[in-house]
């Protein structure tokens, strides 16, 4: 199951967000979509999750547009946000449970999956602790392992590692990867920091609304003539 | 999606808002405390001003404290309805509202499901406090507890979507404050929570219109009328009217990206 995007434009009132980006992810495949702040990550996942209205283009969801099955759509997609979406006062398990729940899973179908995904992220000893106690990379471990609970094939991450050390940060991009591998997840992995993405990885650069790069990292670097993928960023956007 | 999948997301809501409602009980005395005191302290004191004569649904002479006692169940589910739109917005701003919208269930149904939710918490707040009045003899027959249900339950729906509606124009909590000035006094108080209609129409003919318009007024009556086991068609056709009116509007009208759902602020 693959995503793919067709001319999206997106615009806040008289202020163009996002122009004619199009793309289409791989599956099973790792997919870095950089950007330095204010690119317009956060808003082609809003478009990508159905919290904002698409204004312009065609988003595909297995060749079948998103627009006209919403609900399988969202039964595909897992999401990580920016910020934090925990219920902080409910215990780790309470929140996997909720989460389940309005994907359609019964307690005890919840209680499985629950367990599997935080025996995954090494958390099931926490699971009856309250959100609150965990720290800023335990909590997202926490989020991830909720946004697998349904099964999805396609794994959205804007910005997860934002607030975190740079051990949470390598550890939890390592998991995500592993995932891909291990169970051919499909994930888009948004960021500003060019450590964070691989050479091999394939990258989309996103600046200023526009798509100017899409490609494995290598093969991009060869193309604009850089050495690496950090020359290349800074080339195309002014940042890194 | 089946049956079973609509019936596990909505117990999961129900499940979470009780969950939230025992993390905060201060929330559960707060809504306790404000009508007591309207029971035990304002009703005390204007019992001798305010004159209550024989208007249905009693058949006899009543204290203030039994007059009031209906509005003050309104009362609660009023500020409920209005303190559960607030946490609408404060779970927009810290973003678990996003988890809710990205259920693979139709968006009508988790709102509904979510207004259903903060009434029922209401509900079992009314029933606390009738046991509570007991001791200050507002004693309605017993059967009067189980028939008011539906009146308890349609109130909450009304002024949910009321808050739902209100939430979704809503962009800031700090914008909310000044809507709950805005909303709840002048529902709470132009209306027949306090006073009888007659007696508003001899003090002001204007001012009785308002009230008659006041949808909650209609509410107030249909629980003081099923709480004594009359049937008052009006009350119950105008709230459930008005219901299903704001419901639609509410949800129909709710847009994510009318608020900062994304953490983005539009230009």
């Amino acid at each position: 199951m693959t995503i793919e995007a067709r001319n999206i434009s997106f615009r806040y009132g008289d202020k163009p967000v996002l122009q004619e980006v199009s793309f289409a992810l791989t599956s099973g495949c790792f997919h870095a979509l950089l950007g330095p702040n204010g690119a317009g990550k956060s808003t082609l996942f809003g478009l990508l999750t159905r919290l904002l209205a698409l204004q312009q283009g065609e988003l595909l969801l297995a060749r079948q547009s998103l627009k006209k099955q919403p609900s399988r759509a969202m039964r595909q997609i897992g999401v990580v946000f920016q910020q934090n979406a925990l219920d902080l006062d409910l215990t780790v398990r309470q929140n996997l449970q909720y989460h389940a729940a309005l994907h359609g899973l019964s307690r005890k179908e919840a209680r499985v999956r629950g367990d599997r995904e935080l025996a995954r992220f090494e958390l099931l000893e926490r699971a009856n602790e309250p959100v609150r106690k965990l720290n800023g990379g335990h909590r997202r471990r926490v989020e991830i392992a909720r946004a697998l609970l349904h099964e999805p094939s396609l794994l959205l991450l804007d910005e997860p590692t934002v607030g975190l050390d740079v051990a949470s940060r390598r550890g939890l991009n390592e998991h995500v990867r592993a995932l891909c591998d291990e169970v051919g997840l499909t994930a888009l992995w948004a960021t500003h920091l060019i450590e964070e993405v691989r050479q091999d990885d394939r990258v989309l650069i996103l600046h200023e609304g526009k798509l100017l790069a899409d490609g494995v990292g290598h093969d991009i670097c060869k193309t604009k003539g850089t050495r690496d993928l950090a020359e290349t960023f800074h080339t195309l956007t002014g940042a890194g | 999606m089946k049956a079973a999948h609509y019936w596990h997301c909505f117990v999961g809501i129900q499940t979470r808002e009780w969950l939230r409602f025992w993390q905060q009980r201060t929330r559960f005395a707060s809504a306790l405390v404000r009508p007591l005191l309207w029971l035990v302290v304002f009703a005390a004191g204007f019992r001798a001003v305010l004159g209550i004569s024989i208007i249905p649904p009693y058949q006899t002479y009543i204290t203030y404290e039994t007059y009031i006692a209906p509005g003050l169940c309104g009362m609660i589910i009023l500020f409920n309805s209005m303190q559960g739109a607030l946490s609408m917005v404060y779970d927009r701003e810290l973003g678990s509202m996003r988890v809710l919208l990205m259920s693979p269930l139709p968006r009508p149904f988790l709102l509904v499901t979510k207004l259903l939710s903060m009434g029922v918490v209401s509900v079992g707040q009314v029933y606390v406090f009738l046991l509570l009045a007991l001791l200050v003899d507002v004693e309605p027959p017993l059967w009067g507890y189980l028939a008011v249900l539906p009146a308890l339950v349609l109130t909450s729906l009304m002024l949910g979507a009321l808050g739902l509606l209100i939430a979704t124009w809503i962009k800031q909590l700090e914008n909310f404050a000044g809507v709950m000035n805005f909303v709840i006094f002048p529902m709470f108080f132009m209306s027949s929570a306090l006073y009888p209609l007659w007696k508003m129409n001899e003090a002001s003919p204007w001012l009785y219109w308002i009230c008659q318009f006041n949808p909650f007024t209609h509410a107030v009556e249909a629980i003081r009328f099923s709480l004594y086991l009359e049937w008052n068609p009006v009350a119950f056709g105008i709230t459930s009217g008005v219901t299903v009116v704001l419901a639609l509007l509410a949800t129909a009208g709710f847009r994510p990206q009318r608020t900062r759902i994304l953490g983005t602020k539009p230009a």
